[in-house]
């Protein structure tokens, strides 16, 4: 690889970020990872990064003890090596820069990863999600929806996918006229049919009113819309951005249905904000729980002015009202934002699964995303900057909503077929560029990058390991008794999401031997059941070792609410959670300088006003005091 | 004492009440002189509820001219709302609540009444007394030996009869320490370390004030603790600055000139109404139902609670630390050794011994650490978060160690022999119970009241099979390693089982973990 100018350093030391501990080896650079192997002789960890999910790389200025390098990842993983030499670190930084930023397509890893199937294997894992079948088991084509052939050629919207379904009465020359007044041509179509009660989710961008422009088409539309369902006299439209963002874009001649204007239509601001309030109360999150001997005060207050927690709940408060108008009035609704493309579909997305069970099964909800995120053109390749973009359009909208999600498991812990380790693997695999599903902005581009003849699906890849994201607390006549979710938002039923911003840090979950012993426990259990642990798995081909090198987080297990899913999970945690006991044994037993500090003396700063010799001296791990 | 004279309207028909989880309900009210009785006859089936007068922690009325509603606010955070038929009842039944539920004569208090068929007050009461204790602990008999000085309460009157403390160290020695240390409470032993012989200790300040008075005795005892490893720590649980002005009013703390080979730590833990305080605080922030995320996260942080856990915990930590890792012994004290004291060297033993991670195991550390030990329970727990009155002595200091217990029974799932059930029982017991084990202020007291022979042991009951069942951990793996928390205030959580208990939404969690537990169980059968 012509970027690579030094491929390996020696003695590199790994610090961990939130104690004084470090541990040291060797770092490797390859096309694809930067790998680090701790020199320890026995159970060496090795951290592999995979170069896409490298979101920034900084080198600190020169310390005694060598140079700097701070890497963050968009899994919210935070590396901070020291290299001896100045040089090799420039070397490495160097290179990284230019390895993380890929200009075009091809340079992705899903291009060049090759996991050994065949190709037959390779084209059914493609077609394991079927959206026309999907339109199908939610009723439609029905005596008022029919899918339509217009935008076949990706003429009318071409961030749109080929298939679309409207109204029967919605003729070509409405479509064609109503997409025209819709930004990006993005004009209404259906996204969700609840058949109990004949009402529909149809999603579209903002119109193109300006302050008083209409487009005849366009209101003839919403009254197909309108007439489809004969439950309700009106259509709901929601607006999902707040209200003054949406009357500034009149100024820009876009802006929001005028009622007098629309027949029948409700409308509705829901007041969600857009992707750069998104970004940037994320980033602020991360740099309040990213602080060192950080106080439960400036904890709470940093969560609070983050502001991350009121969006959450921003987007949850906005599905609910969908799902009730849908449910309980048997109303259609439209929903929209500015483009129809991130706002929209966090909450037609979210609002599905409250009322519909099957996204709450794996397969379910992998058809959810692949149609109301994939197909419908959620721009994956700038939100999550898979090539060299504007750093303006990076949100992390998708987080957002697998968030939401990861709320509503928390709230209903029967209801979902899937565990928290689906969400996380989903979110490391919508940055890894691993498989295709994610890559590009919207379906047309995918198609010409044939990516299904080039690269690989992650949904196969998810469904072969399905029985490690069984949630054991699942009850399938669940949705009997729940067929429609209703989740509280009141502030104090949403937390802070700590396995997935604190997925890679040790030192944040409880740190102990327990964990080597309950893992030997639940395998000797296991051996019991007659289930045996799987063969430690062959080491894997070097391109294949990302998937198996994702620590399991400590917490996942530790704060589960049952073992049966550590035992479930057994085969997955296998070799790597063992790694990580040795290390935290290490960790229990040692009492060299560097790993001390990580003890509760630590917290000394925080509570005791004045460093005390005795407290320094136990921080250090004297053993012998000088009084 | 007769109860009937503060009950002059026992009975209303056609009351409502209201509770949450369940439909507003008409029946018949009833006072008694420990108890409401609500009874609802529908058609055949009758359904009946009891609420302890005890349990009460505030009672607002709001009479009309015809009816009036009374909102009962409990200590166990429940808050229930009854509509009553006429005005003069509706303030006669106020009434006979507000005086039955604040009794604070012992032997009026219901565990003197309670008598069921199941239980009999032979039964034995308590699980185990500091000789047995001692008995069963054989390591540590050739360097500790058990003193009866206190046999009559005469040394200390907050301490049980037997104590652990060096063999070296006489009777009249412990008499001329305790009369150095407050309230008589000279260092004791609370703690062996197996795996290395460090001991932790727990006593009250030291009484040195403004002019640093010695006791050479103090000074003996303590050289006999580190005897062989010749250093030890004390841990103070108060700021540096707290522990010098306490020798303005008497007390003090271990200088260095006199105990040379002893280090102190200090940790700052609130206490007394600052804890009673954060409490009242958190329990507003869980009442307030405003959508605002933000202004919850305030009220959160206002509250400090999570902080007190987090400085619970941390010097917890510390404290195991120094025995396990550091391995030396440590004193701990604050100034009455009554409250922090006994929350950190109960949280460290759960950090550093399986045996009190047990469901026998734990409940006897609590009747060793805070019964025998002598937390002024009655003080503390007169009052809960929505009281009125006047705060006194009270404070949730035995609240805040349940919280930080389940804080690390979340961290470690499968390393605690209990479950969250027992914890929460164990938080409305504390407040109000049927039975006589958190009465009064110390074991003195409890012998004097005859709590013992006329009540009945919660403790006893709970290890019953039919009750062990249900406040067993299903999951519980025995580890014989130390079960070190993360302190991060990421991994600090809202106990959500008992502050949030009563909003509408724990319904579904409740019944989730139910469940599990259930499917956990029988997998546990299958195998």
């Amino acid at each position: 690889m012509e970027h690579i100018r030094t491929p390996k350093v020696e003695q590199v030391r790994l610090l961990d970020r939130f104690s004084n501990k470090s541990t040291s080896g060797t770092l490797h650079l390859t096309a694809t990872h930067l790998i680090f192997v701790e020199s320890n002789a026995d159970g060496a960890q090795e951290i592999w990064i995979l170069h896409h999910h490298i979101g920034s790389v900084e080198k600190l200025s020169l310390t005694t003890s060598g140079c700097p390098l701070v890497i963050q990842c968009r899994n919210f993983r935070v590396v901070h090596f020291v290299v001896q030499r100045e040089r090799d670190c420039h070397d490495i930084y160097s290179s990284l820069l230019r390895l993380l930023r890929p200009v075009s397509y091809e340079e992705l890893y899903a291009f060049s990863y090759n996991p050994k199937q065949n190709e037959q294997q390779r084209e059914e894992g493609w077609q394991l999600i079927d959206l026309g079948a999907e339109f199908e088991r939610m009723g439609v084509p029905c005596d008022q929806w029919q899918l339509t052939d217009v935008n076949r050629n990706y003429k009318i919207c071409e961030t749109y996918p080929r298939d679309l379904y409207v109204p029967i009465t919605a003729s070509k020359p409405i479509i064609v006229g109503s997409s025209k007044f819709r930004s990006k041509g993005r004009f209404p179509v259906l996204t969700y049919f609840y058949q109990e009660k004949k009402a529909a989710v149809c999603r579209c961008s903002q119109p193109l009113s300006g302050f008083s422009a209409r487009c005849l088409e366009d209101e003839s539309m919403l009254q197909a819309i309108s007439k489809a369902n004969h439950n309700s006299r009106f259509v709901y439209v929601m607006d999902t951005r707040p209200k003054l963002n949406a009357m500034a874009n009149r100024a820009a001649g876009k802006g929001y249905e005028n009622e007098d204007n629309y027949s029948n239509i409700r409308f509705q601001f829901v007041g969600i904000e857009n992707i750069h309030v998104m970004r940037t109360s994320l980033q602020k999150l991360l740099e309040v729980v990213g602080t060192r001997s950080l106080s439960v005060n400036d904890y709470l207050l940093g969560l609070e002015s983050s502001g991350w927690l009121r969006h959450v709940k921003a987007v949850v408060d906005a599905a609910i009202f969908l799902t009730k108008a849908v449910t309980v009035e048997g109303a259609s609704v439209l929903v929209h934002c500015s483009d129809g493309w991130d706002r929209t579909a966090q909450v037609c997305s979210l609002g599905a699964l409250l009322m519909d069970p099957f996204y709450r099964t794996i397969k379910g909800f992998m058809v959810l995303i692949e149609k109301d995120w994939i197909s419908f053109g959620h721009k994956f390749a700038d939100r999550c900057d898979q090539l060299d973009g504007d750093p303006k359009e990076v949100s992390p909208v998708f987080t957002q909503f697998l968030e939401c999600v990861w709320q509503l498991t928390e709230q209903f812990p029967q209801a979902f077929e899937f565990n928290e380790w689906l969400l996380l693997q989903i979110h490391e695999h919508v940055h890894s560029c691993q498989y295709g599903n994610f890559l590009a902005n919207n379906q047309r581009r995918r198609e010409e990058l044939q990516l299904k003849d080039r690269t690989h699906s992650l949904w196969a890849f998810l469904l072969s390991e399905g029985q490690n994201y069984l949630n054991p607390a699942y009850c399938h006549t669940y949705a009997d008794s729940h067929p429609v979710l209703e989740p509280s938002t009141l502030p104090c039923h949403l937390k802070f999401w700590r396995n997935m911003y604190h997925q890679f840090d040790r030192s944040m979950h409880p740190s102990n031997r327990q964990l080597e012993d309950t893992i030997m426990k639940l395998e000797a259990r296991l051996q019991k059941h007659g289930i045996s642990p799987p063969p430690q798995t062959p080491r894997p081909p070097k391109d294949q070792r990302t998937l198996l090198n994702h620590t399991r987080p400590h917490s996942l297990i530790l704060g589960a609410p049952l073992s049966l899913k550590e035992a479930q999970h057994q085969e997955e945690v296998g070799e790597e959670a063992k790694k990580c006991c040795s290390d935290t044994e290490r960790t229990v037993e040692g009492s060299s300088g560097s790993e001390r500090k990580e003890s509760y003396g630590d917290l000394q700063g925080t509570y005791g006003a004045n460093v005390e010799p005795a407290v320094v001296s136990l921080e250090f791990g004297v053993a012998r005091m000088t009084c | 004492m007769e109860f009937s004279e503060h009950i002059k309207t026992a009975n209303v028909e056609d009351v409502v009440l209201r509770r949450p989880f369940h439909p507003p309900m008409q029946g018949t009210l009833c006072v008694t002189g420990h108890h409401l009785l609500f009874s609802n006859r529908d058609g055949d089936s009758s359904r009946l509820v009891l609420l302890l007068l005890r349990n009460i922690d505030a009672i607002e009325k709001r009479p009309s001219v015809s009816s009036g509603t009374i909102t009962l606010k409990c200590k166990d955070l429940c808050v229930l709302q009854l509509d009553i038929p006429g005005m003069e009842e509706c303030l006669n039944i106020a009434r006979s609540i507000e005086y039955l539920s604040s009794l604070d004569i012992v032997s009026d208090m219901y565990p003197f009444f309670y008598r069921p068929l199941k239980l009999s007050l032979q039964d034995q009461w308590g699980l185990s007394s500091p000789e047995q204790n001692y008995a069963q602990m054989e390591e540590l008999q050739d360097r500790w030996r058990l003193s009866h000085v206190n046999k009559d309460y005469s040394v200390c009157p907050s301490y049980p009869p037997a104590v652990i403390v060096p063999h070296s160290i006489d009777d009249e020695t412990l008499v001329k320490v305790a009369k150095f240390r407050q309230g008589g409470r000279f260092p004791v032993l609370c703690y062996y370390h197996r795996k290395n012989g460090m001991v932790i200790m727990r006593s009250s300040q030291p009484l040195t004030g403004a002019n640093r008075k010695r006791c050479r005795e103090d000074e003996l005892l303590l050289q006999a603790v580190i005897d062989g490893s010749g250093l030890g720590y004390i841990i103070d649980t108060r700021s540096n600055q707290q522990a010098q002005q306490a020798r303005m009013t008497g007390g003090g703390f271990e200088s260095k000139s006199s105990y040379s080979c002893w280090k102190r730590l200090h940790r700052q833990l609130e206490r007394g109404k600052v804890l009673q305080e954060s409490l009242i605080k958190l329990v507003e922030a869980c009442g307030d139902h405003s959508h605002s995320v933000d202004r919850w996260l305030s009220k959160l942080e206002n509250s400090k609670w999570l902080s007190h856990v987090h400085t619970a915990l941390a010097t917890a930590g510390l404290l195991a630390e120094c025995v396990e890792r550091d391995g030396h012994s440590v004193l701990v004290h604050g100034s009455e050794g009554t409250d922090a004291t006994l929350l950190v060297s109960s949280l460290a033993q759960l950090i550093l011994d399986p045996n009190t991670r047990t469901l026998d195991g734990f409940l006897g550390l609590l009747e060793r650490e805070w019964l025998l030990a002598g937390h002024p329970f009655q003080h503390r727990c007169a009052h809960s978060a929505y009281s009125h009155a006047r705060l006194r002595l009270e404070a949730p200091v035995f609240v805040l160690l349940l919280d930080c217990v389940w804080q690390l029974a979340r961290q470690f799932p499968l390393a605690m022999g209990f479950s969250e059930p027992l914890l929460l029982r164990l938080a409305r017991e504390v407040y109000a119970s049927d039975y006589g084990t958190f009465l009064c202020n110390s074991d003195q007291e409890r012998c004097a009241a005859g709590v013992k022979e006329r009540t009945h042991c919660l403790f006893q009951f709970l290890l019953k099979p039919s009750e062990r069942e249900h406040y067993s951990n299903p999951l519980y793996e025995p580890t014989e390693l130390a079960i070190w928390p993360s302190i991060q205030p990421q991994s600090l959580q809202l106990w959500r089982g008992l502050f949030l208990r009563w909003t509408q939404h724990a319904v579904h969690l409740e019944k989730a973990q139910e469940e599990l537990r259930n499917l956990v169980i029988e997998c546990r059968g299958a195998s």
